[in-house]
């Protein structure tokens, strides 16, 4: 076994270990976190495929602030677990049946034959040069060949964060907000009146 | 005499298999990195105390060793031997886990870190992408750490912290954005020789505003005065860190620091010039001192620590609706507008860019 399979079989083992993790722990804390765990195996693989561009973007968007934010909303639920546990038993045949068909899906959609390859020989892609930059490849790929499709979905992103921000952004009346500018704006005398008295005597 | 020896060297050095030379290799180089890192973290304690002391008038730290110099072995020795508590009702596993997911990220950093050229440990072409997503991990040594205490102060204060470093985080990016379009490469080596030729060439100047929304981003995300609510001492104690003592609390400490000092040494590479010294095409590239070399990397990473120390002793904390204003109404907008300039600035190639 040469090296390169050891750490891709020790990730894939963290990977799947992870996975499991999100599922099985009682604590969605702990499954948030193992969720983090899974990222990170992921992104290991990816660095193995010399797509270093992805796999960092992986760590940096979805375990930097994706899972930050989740993290964040699930430590604030009240989750109560044995409420959840309940009907397991009742709900249990639905869920194998859906996730077989999840399963029987993904090999028709993403097995070997789609790609080329015969099912029982993989020939190991070719190993690029050591000056292969993976970000550049990208790069260039993305903005010549694929410069619409990647425009539209700017676009789409944008009018996500325009929505989300019109949906949010209103006035109730009673919430308290300041002006920094009129903050910054305020002077001694508006606020302080000196009151000049004379002694008072006995 | 000698040449035997370290052929006998050399020759059992040659019986190790590769992959276990490597390994050596590897680990020495670590080392080399690591051992001056932490103690540049304990004497940058104690330079904060100094400075700020000094800033105030008074004397700071001079009791243990002369002028104070072996206060922060002492404090070392001090946090070695208290007991750690951990609180009953506390997450056991994530309450001890949580100062490693603090420090691990701040150390692994310093792996694409160039200290002179071609001194880098691991010579990455997405370096710069690299220290993005580790620095954007510390948080999570903050929120695991406020979850696991099970105590109210410590939620509030890990929840703030979350907040900010992730509103931070955008501006940061952005800021590294400008630098890449500057240098037109991820990798930190490219980034510092690109801007050879004097102090007149350092990426600073075209990206001036870039450089301050870097900074104070950079302050902030290391939850540093004036943007520490996190562990803001007037409202909730300590914040993330109320329940830790002892060696747990030390990590969480040398995190902060090591973090100080990383983001203080980005700072000199990415708009600094990192290894390159002011004088170049003044003086001869060879003369020890006013040449390149690492001691302007140190030198400038030295002078932005004491910046971190120097804004903590002369700002008030901002209040936390302050802190997010900032950050996404203040430093976003300025980052997006001069990146635009920018990309005008290379269609007409001005400044660096000019043919």
């Amino acid at each position: 076994m040469s090296f390169i399979e050891i750490v891709f079989y020790v990730f894939s083992g963290v990977m799947i270990l992870g996975a499991l993790g999100v599922i099985i722990s009682r604590n969605p804390v702990h499954s948030a976190l193992s969720l983090v765990l899974t990222f990170f195996a992921t992104s290991g693989i990816w660095l193995l495929l010399e797509a270093e561009f992805l796999a960092i973007t992986l760590v940096l968007v979805y375990v930097g602030a994706v899972m930050v934010l989740f993290l964040f909303v699930v430590m604030m639920l009240d989750i109560n677990v044995t409420k959840m546990r309940e009907g397991f038993m009742r709900f249990l045949p639905v869920g194998v049946l859906i996730a077989l068909l999840l399963a029987v899906q993904m090999v028709l959609v993403v097995g070997p034959e789609n790609f080329g390859f015969e099912v029982e020989q993989y020939a190991s892609p070719e190993r690029h040069a050591a000056d292969y930059n993976n970000t550049e490849e990208l790069g260039k790929v993305l903005y010549t060949e694929y410069v619409y499709p990647f425009e539209i979905a700017s676009v789409i992103l944008l009018v996500a964060i325009v929505a989300a921000i019109a949906l949010t952004m209103r006035r109730r009346p009673e919430t308290k907000y300041q002006t920094p500018g009129k903050q910054i704006m305020v002077k001694k005398e508006d606020r302080l009146r000196i009151v000049k008295m004379d002694a008072e005597k006995k | 005499m000698i040449d035997s020896i370290i052929d006998t060297a050399l020759s059992i050095w040659g019986w190790f298999p590769l992959w276990s030379q490597l390994l050596f290799e590897n680990l020495f180089f670590i080392v080399i990195i690591m051992v001056p890192l932490m103690l540049s973290v304990a004497y940058v304690t104690y330079a904060e105390r100094k400075i700020i002391g000094y800033m105030q008038v008074r004397i700071g730290p001079n009791r243990v060793g002369p002028r104070g110099w072996l206060q922060p072995i002492a404090d070392a020795v001090k946090l070695m031997f208290k007991e750690i508590i951990i609180p009953t009702n506390a997450n056991r596993f994530l309450f001890l886990g949580a100062p490693i997911l603090s420090i691990a990220p701040a150390l692994a950093a310093w792996a694409v870190i160039p200290f002179n050229d071609g001194w880098v440990l691991a010579d990455v072409n997405a370096a710069l992408l690299y220290i993005l997503a580790l620095t954007s991990m510390g948080v999570y040594g903050v929120i695991v750490a406020g979850w696991a205490s099970n105590s109210k102060y410590a939620m509030m204060g890990a929840l703030r912290s979350a907040a900010q470093v992730v509103s931070y985080e955008i501006a940061m990016g952005f800021a590294l954005v400008g630098v890449l379009m500057a240098s037109s490469s991820l990798n930190l080596g490219d980034i510092i020789s690109k801007q050879q030729g004097g102090l007149s060439s350092w990426f600073v100047w075209p990206l001036l505003p870039l450089f301050f929304v870097y900074f104070i981003s950079g302050v902030a995300e290391t939850n540093r005065a004036p943007f520490d609510v996190a562990e803001g001492e007037s409202e909730i104690v300590a914040g993330f860190h109320v329940d830790y003592s002892g060696m747990a609390f030390a990590v969480f400490f040398l995190a902060e620091y090591a973090n100080i000092i990383l983001i203080a040494a980005l700072t000199s590479i990415m708009f600094f010039g990192g290894w390159l010294s002011p004088f170049e095409g003044l003086v001869s590239a060879d003369s020890l001192l006013l040449g390149n070399g690492m001691h302007w990397f140190l030198a400038k990473t030295a002078f932005f620590i004491f910046m971190f120390l120097w804004l903590r002793a002369t700002f008030p904390r901002y209040r936390y609706d302050q802190i997010m204003r900032l950050g996404w109404k203040v430093f976003i907008p300025v980052t997006i507008v001069w990146l635009f300039v920018e990309a005008v600035m290379v269609v007409m190639q001005v400044g660096p860019w000019a043919v």
